[in-house]
C-alpha cells in the first residue's frame, strides 16, 4: 500500500498536466452523479426538512414496504414493463429493418434522400413531437382529417386509453428508426462482399442471402443494442409520458419514472420518491448484468 | 453483373417501401410548414390530405413575433446553447484527452468511474436536493454546467484521440511541449471532425433540453424556450398570445395555425442546420459505436 502511494505520488507529479485536464470533468462527475448516488440513501431515512438528508431518521426499508403494498405498484410496474416490452417488439427491430432494406438500394440519390428524411425527426425536441401528438389528436387533428378519409370515426385520442399505447410506440418509431439505422449501416458496410458472390453462385436469392450473410454479419451489433436495451427496460421515455398523460390515461401510461416525478417534485414526498426511484435503478443494472452474462453464455458478444 | 426477376422485383419493392416511409416521415412535417402559412379558417375547415397552401397568411407569425415570452425563451436558450456548448464541449474534450493517454495511472479508474454514471444514478430527488443546497436552483449556471460532461460524448471524444499515434506526442514533448500545448496544438485540429460532432451534438441538447429546465427553474425570466412551447403547445393553451381578440370562434380558429408557426419558428434554427452537418451526425455515431 505503502509503495503504491508512492508510486502514485511520483505518477501525479510526473504527469500533473494530464490529472489537471480531467481534473474539471472529474470535480463534475463527482459532485453531479456520485454525491446524488451516496444522497440516495435518503430512500432509507424519513426525510425531514428541516434536518437534511444526512439529519433525518434511519427507517429501513420502511419506504420500499410502503410502495410494494401499495396500490399503486402492480397498475405502476405493469405499465413500465409493457410500454418497454412493446417497444422492444416493435421498435427494436425497426431500424434493422431500415437498414436492410437501405442496404439494397442501389440508386445512392435515392439512398441519401431516405436517410436525410428519416434522420430528421430524431434533432426534433421532445416537446415539440408532443405537441404535435396533442395537436394532431384533436378530433379536429390531423390524425382523425386522416381517419375520415377511411370513414373512421372521428375521436379524442390522448384522452382515451386505447389509443395511448398505439401513439407512443408509433411515434417513437417515427422519431428514432431512422437514427437508429445508421449503426446497423455501418455494421453492414463491413460485411465481405466475397460472402455474397459465393452465395450468388450456390443459386440463393435475395432473401436468402440476407437471411445467410447479411443477418449472421450483423448479428453482433444487434446483440449489443439489444443488451443495451434490456438493460434500460424500467427507463421508458418518460418525459414523452409526462408530456402526453393526463389522469384521464394514467391507468396505461403511468409508469415508475413518471411516478417518482410527481411524488416528489409535485408532492414533495422526498424520501418515498427516492425509494421507487432507487427500486427501478437496481432492477435496471440487475438486469443489463443478467443479460450481458447471458449473451456472453449464448453467443460470446458481451459488453464486457 | 445480371440480374434475375426475382431481384428486379425485390428491388422494386424495395423502392416503394421505402418510398411510402419517407411520406410518412415527412408528411406530418410538410403539414405542419403548410398549415403555419395558411388562412387559418381555410385550415380549420379543411379536411383530407392537404397538398399545399390554403390561402397565403402571415397572421399566424403576427401573433407568435407579439408575444414576448417567445423572445424570452429565445434569448434564455441562445444563451444556454452558447456558453453550455462551449463549456461542455471545453472540458469534455480536455478530460477525454487526459484519458487517453495510457501513462497516468489512475485514468482506468476514471474511465470506470465514468461509465458507471451511464447505468446508474442517485435519481431525480437527491439531485434535486444537492443543485437546490447548492444554492444553483433557479440559475443560469446550473443551465450551463448541469450536463457538462456526458459520459457518451466523452468515450467517442476519446476513442478519436487515442487514434493519434503515440509517436506524434512523444516528438512533441521531447521539442519541449507540455500536454495541454500538444492538446491544442495536434490534438485539437487532428480531431476537428468528431469535436465538430461533440459540438453539435451538446448544441442540439441544449436546444431541445426541457425536463430538467422545469425542475430547477422557476423564474418565467429564465425560461428556455422549449418550456415556453410546453405552455403552449401541449398544454394546449394559446389564451396568453391572443389576448384581446374578440370572438371566441376567432380565437379558436387562429390557435392551431398559432400553434404550427410557433413550431415552426423553434424548429428551423436545427432543420437549416442540420443538412450540412449530416455527414459529420453519422461518423460521430460510428465513433462511438466502435466503442461499444
Amino acid at each position: 500500500m505503502a509503495a503504491w502511494l508512492r508510486k502514485l505520488k511520483k505518477d501525479i507529479r510526473l504527469n500533473h498536466v494530464i490529472y489537471w485536464m480531467i481534473l474539471p470533468a472529474l470535480c463534475y462527475f463527482v459532485i453531479f452523479h456520485y454525491i446524488p448516488m451516496y444522497g440516495a440513501q435518503i430512500a432509507f431515512r424519513k426525510y425531514a426538512p428541516g434536518r437534511g438528508i444526512w439529519g433525518s431518521p434511519w427507517v429501513g426499508f420502511e419506504n420500499f414496504a410502503r410502495f410494494f403494498s401499495s396500490r399503486q405498484f402492480g397498475r405502476l410496474l405493469g405499465n413500465t414493463l409493457i410500454l418497454s416490452g412493446l417497444d422492444i417488439l416493435f421498435g427494436f427491430p425497426m431500424p434493422v429493418i431500415l437498414a436492410l432494406l437501405l442496404n439494397e438500394v442501389r440508386q445512392s440519390g435515392f439512398k441519401r434522400v431516405v436517410q436525410t428524411v428519416t434522420y430528421i425527426p430524431h434533432f426534433i425536441s421532445m416537446v415539440v413531437i408532443c405537441g404535435l401528438l396533442v395537436d394532431f389528436s384533436l378530433t379536429t387533428g390531423l390524425f382523425n382529417k386522416l381517419g375520415g378519409l377511411f370513414g373512421l370515426p372521428a375521436v379524442s385520442m390522448l384522452s382515451d386509453p386505447r389509443y395511448f399505447r398505439p401513439l407512443y410506440i408509433a411515434s417513437g418509431i417515427w422519431q428514432e428508426a431512422g437514427w437508429g439505422s445508421i449503426i446497423y449501416l455501418a455494421a453492414l458496410s463491413s460485411v465481405d462482399t466475397e460472402l455474397y458472390d459465393a452465395a450468388s453462385v450456390d443459386g440463393a436469392g435475395k432473401l436468402r442471402q440476407v437471411w445467410n450473410v447479411t443477418l449472421p454479419g450483423i448479428a453482433p451489433t444487434i446483440i449489443i443494442m439489444l443488451i443495451l436495451r434490456v438493460g434500460r427496460v424500467m427507463d421508458v421515455g418518460f418525459e414523452k409520458i409526462l408530456l402526453l398523460y393526463n389522469p384521464s390515461t394514467y391507468e396505461v401510461a403511468d409508469v415508475i419514472s413518471t411516478y417518482v416525478y410527481r411524488i416528489g417534485m409535485l408532492q414533495a414526498d422526498y424520501s418515498y420518491s427516492t425509494a421507487i426511484g432507487l427500486f427501478n435503478s437496481v432492477i435496471n443494472c440487475v438486469l443489463l448484468v443478467v443479460v450481458n452474462r447471458f449473451s456472453r453464455k449464448l453467443t460470446e458478444t458481451s459488453l464486457w | 453483373m445480371l440480374r434475375t426477376k426475382g431481384e428486379k422485383a425485390f428491388e422494386a419493392v424495395n423502392i416503394v417501401l421505402l418510398s411510402i416511409l419517407v411520406l410518412v416521415t415527412a408528411y406530418p412535417l410538410y403539414y405542419v410548414l403548410a398549415a403555419s402559412f395558411s388562412n387559418p379558417a381555410e385550415i380549420m375547415k379543411h379536411t383530407g390530405v392537404l397538398w399545399g397552401l390554403k390561402g397565403f397568411s402571415l397572421e399566424s407569425y403576427k401573433y407568435v413575433f407579439r408575444y414576448p415570452m417567445v423572445w424570452i425563451g429565445y434569448g434564455n436558450t441562445l444563451v444556454y446553447v452558447l456558453v453550455g456548448t462551449a463549456v461542455n464541449t471545453l472540458f469534455t474534450a480536455l478530460a477525454a484527452y487526459g484519458l487517453s493517454r495510457k501513462n497516468a495511472m489512475l485514468c482506468n479508474f476514471f474511465m470506470v468511474l465514468i461509465t458507471v454514471t451511464m447505468f446508474f444514478s442517485g435519481g431525480l430527488i437527491p439531485t434535486y436536493l444537492l443543485v437546490d443546497n447548492m444554492g444553483l436552483t433557479n440559475t443560469r449556471l446550473v443551465m450551463f454546467i448541469w450536463k457538462m460532461a456526458q459520459p457518451y460524448n466523452l468515450i467517442v471524444m476519446r476513442t478519436s484521440f487515442r487514434e493519434i499515434p503515440d509517436s506524434l506526442i512523444e516528438s512533441a514533448t521531447i521539442d519541449g511541449a507540455n500536454h495541454f500545448q500538444i492538446f491544442w496544438k495536434i490534438a485539437v485540429p487532428v480531431s476537428k471532425a468528431v469535436l465538430f460532432v461533440i459540438i453539435l451534438f451538446y448544441g442540439v441538447y441544449h436546444w431541445n433540453a426541457w425536463f430538467y429546465a422545469m425542475v430547477f427553474l422557476r423564474s418565467k425570466s429564465l425560461y428556455p424556450l422549449q418550456i415556453v412551447l410546453r405552455d403552449i403547445l401541449v398544454a394546449n393553451d394559446v389564451s396568453a398570445m391572443t389576448e384581446g381578440m374578440v370572438g371566441m370562434d376567432e380565437k379558436e380558429m387562429i390557435g392551431a395555425t398559432i400553434k404550427y408557426a410557433i413550431i415552426v419558428v423553434s424548429t428551423v434554427p436545427i432543420l437549416c442546420v442540420y443538412p450540412f452537418i449530416q455527414k459529420h451526425f453519422v461518423k460521430g455515431v460510428m465513433v462511438g459505436a466502435i466503442k461499444g
